[in-house]
């Protein structure tokens, strides 16, 4: 009875509630967050187990049939599996938006530690460059990329990451500015450490934790890019499984009263966003130690 | 003036900060010389360059400050003209340096025996992680600091444990040379008595030679054997501690000496020099003093006194420059 799944979700359950009173809403905001993502993690993982048919099967059923028993979300204009389809499109967009956050963060990071540090007329350049990406719009900005470059995974990650890099860049360069002359960084200088030295081992621990917040909510954003750019039919070819892409496909149907063919794909992607928009909501709150003072 | 036990030697420097309203005169022409063993209090009000002075021997000037002229000694090499790795070499494993506020002096994402390895380590790449912890202890025991506190982080610990924190990491690599920049200004009385005491066992054990900037003339008081006065960015007036304090020769010394309060004398106001320091943009013409100077002359108006040696002692005011 000790070990018993029951009791450790029971105890799992406790502790929820314990963080629940300290943190409030917020704590539940980001426990939905967090196991929306977990589920479609999860679902990205184990596709192959998940998936009753192949993605690509254009036999899995009869055309068009909506939603039943033996295809939980009907089948598509090529009978194809629309569940099948759910499940293997999570990898491409759960890849693309997570490889764009970290892609973005790792530039715009980079950049933004060595501009603020730096400082001079490199600062001066990479501030005028960085701020002339930001006051474009990102969706107009990734559509420009995406037309760019040969459709495929690598460009439209690229694209998508390119729009939140100036994010990342003008948070930490502020940051830097700042913790750079704090008098702990000035003794550094006088125990006789490096330029690089000091920004990696001082500046950065201490940059890198206001980042994490930003990170999550880019995903979030990141994947509502990755939909419109492939429901517009751009950056990926339409050999790979994507929900904006059926999205794209199944609009055409809707007319004749084919519902299913819009509305998972979109539920999907709606959700995903908002389970990452959750999750960076609730931990901006939690991580923010002025809340906890009320 | 240069006598072989010299250690440190600062010869016509000029630290400037130009910025757009013109050049800031920070350090003008000082010369100062620090013997080996001695503890040299350099005092004035702020702004008058003392900081900045103990900052451009490190080279440590923040942006836009530069050494526009000079020479800074140090064992017979000059600082000034120092490449890069022999100037990191030299920060803190040759000369150390402890700031006015402890309480931010410390990283606070790291522990401080991580901070101290890191310092160690910094400058003597061979030395394993656990040598260096040991090295850190003994020197934190000598501190009458509990060795556990090494895994504690800076948050943990009081103001006055964390300035002799400060001084741990900069005597953990043995310098001969310890700037001490207001070491005590953020600490209460009590335990400022307790830190100079402190660091008065620890001079004569690490056989250090101390520049103490301070702006306390108690403090200097009890700590220097010498002491050189600043002001408007110019040494008004060096010598010894007791000859100072007790016969100042320049005006300003004798002002800033009057300022004061005894406990003993019944003073109905507190002495109080009237006037503010000088600006150091467009710094008066002739004496940067005389503008508030009670016993200033037309030649004060006019021309720049220089130092003058009055037996042992030195100091820049026409009262005592031999008239030609």
């Amino acid at each position: 009875m000790k070990h018993s799944p029951s009791r450790k979700m029971a105890v799992l359950f406790a502790r929820f509630a314990v963080m629940g009173k300290k943190y409030g809403v917020e704590w539940w905001i980001l426990v939905v967050g967090a196991a929306i993502i977990t589920g479609v993690v999860l679902m990205a993982v184990f596709s192959t187990a998940i998936a009753p048919f192949d993605p690509y099967d254009q036999n899995a059923g009869p055309q068009l049939s909506p939603p039943s028993r033996t295809h939980l979300m009907g089948t598509d204009n090529l009978q194809r599996d629309v569940f099948s389809r759910i499940v293997y499109g999570s990898r491409t967009i759960l890849g693309v938006a997570v490889l764009a956050a970290i892609l973005s963060s790792v530039v715009g990071i980079t950049f933004g530690l060595i501009s603020g540090f730096a400082g001079g007329f490199f600062d001066k350049i990479l501030s005028l460059v960085m701020d002339s990406i930001y006051s474009f719009p990102g969706l107009i900005l990734a559509i420009a990329f995406a037309a760019m470059l040969e459709p495929g995974i690598l460009s439209i990650t690229v694209a998508v990451a390119v729009i939140y890099i100036p994010t990342y860049f003008r948070l930490v360069r502020g940051q830097t500015l700042q913790i750079k002359e704090e008098l702990y960084v000035e003794a550094a200088r006088a125990i006789g450490a490096s330029g690089r030295r000091i920004l990696w081992q001082y500046i950065f621990p201490n940059v890198i934790a206001t980042t994490v917040v930003v990170f999550t909510m880019n995903v979030g954003d990141a994947i509502m890019i990755e939909a419109a750019l492939t429901y517009l039919g751009l950056g990926l070819p339409p050999s790979i499984v994507d929900w904006g892409m059926d999205l794209s496909m199944g609009r055409r149907f809707l007319p004749s009263g084919v519902w299913w063919l819009i509305t998972f794909p979109g539920a999907m992607i709606s959700i995903l966003a908002i389970g990452f928009t959750m999750l960076g909501e609730g931990l901006a709150e939690i991580l923010n130690p002025r809340l906890l003072e009320k | 003036m240069t006598t072989a036990d010299t250690i440190l030697a600062l010869k016509d420097l000029k630290v400037h900060f130009p910025i757009h309203i013109g050049t800031v005169r920070a350090v003008e022409s000082v010369s100062l010389e620090i013997r080996q063993g001695e503890v040299m209090g350099l005092v004035g009000e702020s702004g008058c360059g003392k900081s900045t002075l103990g900052f451009s021997i490190l080279r440590l000037l923040r942006t836009p400050g530069i050494i526009a002229a000079g020479e800074i000694v140090y064992h017979g090499r000059d600082i000034v003209q120092m490449g890069r790795r022999e100037l990191l070499s030299l920060r803190g494993k040759r000369i150390g340096m402890i700031f006015q506020d402890p309480l931010t002096s410390l990283n606070p994402l790291f522990r401080v025996g991580d901070q101290f390895v890191e310092t160690i380590r910094t400058h003597e790449k061979q030395v394993s992680r656990k040598r260096a912890l040991e090295r850190s202890e003994s020197i934190l025991a000598r501190l009458g600091i509990a060795a556990d506190r090494l895994y504690e982080y800076p948050h943990q610990m009081s103001g006055g444990m964390r300035q002799r924190i400060m001084i741990g990491m900069a005597l953990v690599l043995n310098p001969d040379f310890l700037i001490a920049d207001e070491p005590t200004t953020s600490l209460d009385v009590i335990v400022e008595a307790q830190f100079l005491d402190l660091l008065n066992e620890l001079r004569a054990e690490f056989n250090l030679t101390i520049l103490l900037i301070s702006h306390n003339l108690g403090i200097v008081a009890q700590m220097a054997d010498r002491i050189t006065v600043m002001y408007g960015g110019r040494i008004v007036e060096t010598g010894p501690a007791e000859t100072v304090f007790a016969d100042p020769l320049h005006p300003y010394t004798q002002g800033l000496l009057a300022s004061i309060p005894n406990i003993k004398l019944d003073q109905p106001a507190l002495h109080t020099m009237p006037g503010a320091p000088p600006d150091l943009v467009n710094p008066p013409g002739g004496c940067v003093f005389h503008p508030r100077c009670p016993r200033a002359t037309d030649i004060c108006r006019r021309s720049i006194p220089g130092l003058t040696d009055e037996k042992g002692r030195w100091t820049a005011c026409w009262l005592h420059a031999p008239r030609d």
